[in-house]
């Protein structure tokens, strides 16, 4: 062995001057890092993946029918809506399921409805979407499971109330815009409309918003807008809505009760014979 | 003993004991001279009208708010401290909060009863302010506050005034979300006053916002020294309705120098007591049923946090609305900003206020009517002035329109912008319209008295006469309602004397003189009054009609 290798030593440093030799090398660092590349890089399936291709089939069909007219033909958007083209997945999941799309008019702001689509339909719309574009996917459950609700309440009165009301009630945006009411908005939907800021409300991307922090809030939105965690104390809310309707309810059932006890006791005098 | 044994030998004339109470009676009397205030007043006569109980509304709110409120001060600490809340509300757990906001969590959650005494408190200052604010719309509408009551009026006024402001420090305390963004508004608003307002918030919030002495500060302000003076101002208030005795409406045997009612004892001490209960028991009613200020969905207050829906209550709801629609414009003068978007609402918020304390001054100078007034006006009887008053009305509603222009939007599906253009050019010509279609309802209302005096009552029943005609039968008014209908004065427009005077040189006549005039012309002129029917007329109307 050590004679060996003594010959091969000797033959590699009377060759390593050969012409050749430097282009030798530079192929061998080559092959080197590239199959270490090859090797340590993260896999990008490139291969078809059948059931997703159909998925994105039959959400382009459905797209065609349903979405073009607005967003045109290819999802590059048009003057009546905008372009779709890395909006993602999760944004096409809250928009339809939510039932906010397909729009019934244009106008300020898309109301929420009905859904139109089954899920399995939603599902098929959101990968053909997907498809147009990298964006945000459907988040999976374990990503809106509620978190703290408390710390939620302190995410939310800083992020989110200046808009939605502290109680998740909604509010008035300017030029007939607003911003909904929170109650009976699914965690799954939460999420995704933090995620991609839908119609005008601003994104909170997990840069901006970790992930710990959605469930956080997702944990205050469901609690305080269910009426079996949250009973309203000390009787009827009027909406959550602030003074407003406090004022409202005081003049009408306070002072207007009290005024008509007023005129029901002056109506009823001692009868003096005359 | 002498006293004892000279009392045992009166009442040994009289030949029996005195009863405990009569004791009681003559006990008192000897040291307070309660029979004499009693004889003077307890028989004191009452005239009865449902608008008349207004005021007790206000006087039995007011007392209802105090007791709450002490019961409330038991269990309170007014301070700004912070501390981490580990209570029963466990949505609200490891959360940090002023002491101030603790103790209202633990009033509302912990205290007995202190939820309800809270939105008994509560309630009852939104009714309290409102019951004030009618009460002088009473006074207003029917010329109440004419001599000799204009003091009264201006007590009145004042403690409207003073309610208010209570009441918003009142619900500042807690440091709720929505009270700290309250006295965050304050602070704005007094910042905005030129030269003065930064020494003046430093002064009041001892530094700068938020600091930790406001809440101790308005809790001192709030339970006592408002209240203090407020107590005072209704005894005053009370004790000049004695003196001046009740207004009552025109009607056959009532006149300016008597009273026709029922006297306080019995009837008026037995219905102004039940009244006092049947207020007290529809504030504990609503109070059960509704919430109030749910402090505890607000979350502590953080100067980094605010919530949509953030309005004052009702009475403070059109400073809301002036701040709302006023463009937000700055001068920049020499490094200092006059922020006028913020100091114009400020001012017209106190001059809308003001307007409404001086009419009844202004009114007196334009009529120079010196005399006194018992018998009260029905509001058609003084166009211009219900015309005045309404108009203010107007102004005070679209404004609380504006205040609320968020929840309008949303509820009524408009554009909160389109909202707030409306209620800026409102605020301009609402009153304006709303001034020259009361003063000619009042007019048609008049006109319409006069046919009903002249020609009584439509009956609905037509009959046809023999040559074919169809006829409404009328049917006379009854006397006493012909008199009431009449029995008002009107006032005919101030005049100025003759150019020249008798030696033919031209009169100087100063130019508030001529301005009376003129504004005299414009209550009392031929445009402002349907001359109501004369004896003469009457007595043709009646020979008329057989």
């Amino acid at each position: 062995m050590l004679s060996t290798s003594g010959l091969s030593v000797e033959k590699l440093s009377a060759r390593r001057r050969h012409p050749l030799a430097a282009l030798v090398a530079l192929l061998i660092a080559l092959a080197a890092s590239g199959g270490l590349y090859a090797a340590f890089a993260p896999t990008q399936r490139a291969q078809a993946n059948p059931a997703q291709s159909l998925a994105i089939d039959q959400g382009r069909k459905l797209y065609e029918v349903g979405c073009s007219t607005c967003h045109g033909p290819s999802g590059q958007g048009s003057h009546l809506g905008p372009s779709l083209v890395g909006v993602g997945a999760a944004a096409v999941d809250f928009q339809v399921g939510t039932g906010r799309m397909p729009a019934q008019q244009p106008g300020a702001q898309v109301p929420k409805k009905k859904p139109v689509y089954s899920q399995p339909q939603i599902d098929q719309l959101a990968a053909y979407v997907a498809s147009l574009g990298p964006g945000p996917g459907i988040p999976n459950p374990s990503q809106y499971a509620p978190g703290d609700v408390a710390a939620g309440g302190q995410l939310f009165r800083t992020n989110c109330a200046q808009c939605h009301n502290f109680a998740g009630a909604g509010g008035a945006l300017s030029q007939g815009k607003f911003a909904p009411e929170l109650r009976g908005v699914t965690p799954k939907h939460i999420y995704e409309a933090m995620l991609t800021g839908p119609q005008n409300m601003p994104s909170f991307p997990d840069t901006t918003m970790p992930e710990a922090q959605k469930r956080d809030l997702i944990a205050f939105v469901t609690h305080t807008t269910n009426p079996a965690t949250n009973p309203s104390y000390g009787g009827l809310s009027l909406g959550s809505l602030g003074p407003v309707p406090e004022g409202l309810f005081g003049w009408i059932f306070g002072l207007g009760v009290l005024i008509a006890a007023s005129i029901w006791i002056a109506a009823r005098t001692a009868k003096a014979r005359k | 003993m002498s006293t004892h044994s000279s009392a045992e030998g009166a009442s040994a004339d009289r030949n029996r004991q005195p009863n405990p109470g009569e004791r009681i009676a003559d006990w008192a009397d000897g040291r307070l001279g309660i029979y004499s205030l009693a004889k003077s007043n307890l028989r004191k006569i009452f005239p009865d009208h449902w608008s008349f109980m207004l005021g007790e509304i206000c006087l039995y709110t007011f007392v209802i708010i105090i007791l709450t409120g002490v019961y409330l001060t038991l269990f309170f600490t007014p301070s700004m401290n912070e501390v981490v809340y580990h209570g029963t509300y466990t949505p609200l757990n490891n959360i940090r909060m002023s002491e101030a906001y603790k103790t209202t969590l633990d009033i509302s959650f912990d205290v007995r009863a202190g939820l309800l005494m809270r939105q008994v408190h509560h309630w009852a200052a939104i009714v309290f302010v409102a019951a004030m604010f009618v009460h002088m719309m009473r006074v207003l509408f029917t010329g109440a506050f004419r001599k000799p009551r204009e003091v009264n009026w201006l007590f009145g006024f004042l403690l409207l005034f003073l309610g208010q402001f209570d009441g918003f420090m009142g619900y500042s305390l807690p440091d709720d979300l929505l009270s700290g963004t309250g006295i965050r508004f304050l602070e704005g608003a007094v910042l905005s006053v030129p030269i003065v307002g930064s020494y003046l918030t430093m002064f009041a919030y001892g530094g700068q916002f938020p600091g930790t002495v406001i809440i101790p500060r308005l809790f001192t302000v709030h339970i006592l020294l408002i209240p203090g003076i407020m107590a005072g101002l209704v005894v005053a208030h009370l004790i000049l309705v004695f003196y001046h005795k009740h207004t009552q409406f025109a009607g056959p045997g009532r006149t300016e120098k008597n009273v026709i009612g029922m006297p306080l004892m019995p009837v008026y001490m037995a219905k102004a007591g039940g009244f006092f209960f049947v207020v007290f028991g529809a504030l504990a009613l609503i109070s059960a049923i509704a919430q109030v200020n749910p402090i505890w969905a607000y979350g502590p207050y953080r100067s980094d946090q605010v919530t949509t829906d953030a309005q004052p209550d009702w009475y403070m709801g059109f400073s809301e609305g002036l701040i709302r629609i006023m463009p937000g414009w700055e001068i920049h003068f020499l490094g200092h900003t006059l922020e006028l978007g913020v100091f114009i609402p400020l001012v017209v918020f106190i001059l809308v206020l003001v307007a409404i304390a001086v009419y009844p001054f202004v009114e007196s100078w334009v009529t120079a009517d010196k005399r006194e007034h018992h018998l009260l006006d029905r509001p058609r009887n003084a166009p211009v002035r219900t015309a005045l008053a309404t108009a203010w009305l107007a102004l005070y509603l679209i404004l609380l329109l504006g205040g609320g222009n968020d929840l309008v939007a949303t509820h009524f599906q408009l554009s909160i912008n389109a909202i707030t253009w409306i209620v800026r050019i409102g605020f301009f010509v609402l009153p304006v319209i709303v001034f020259v279609a009361t003063k000619r309802i009042c007019l048609g209302l008049q006109r319409r008295d006069r046919d009903k005096v002249l020609h009584g009552r439509e009956t609905g029943v037509i009959k046809r006469l023999p040559h074919g005609e169809f006829i409404e039968v009328h049917e006379r008014l009854p006397q006493e309602r012909i008199y009431e209908l009449t029995a008002h004065d009107q006032l005919q427009p101030l005049e100025l004397p003759p150019a020249e005077d008798r030696t033919g040189i031209p009169r100087k006549v100063p130019f508030s003189e001529k301005l009376r005039a003129k504004l005299s012309s414009v209550y009392f002129g031929e445009h402002s009054q349907v001359p109501k029917p004369t004896a003469e007329e009457l007595e043709e109307s009646t020979s008329q009609h057989h």
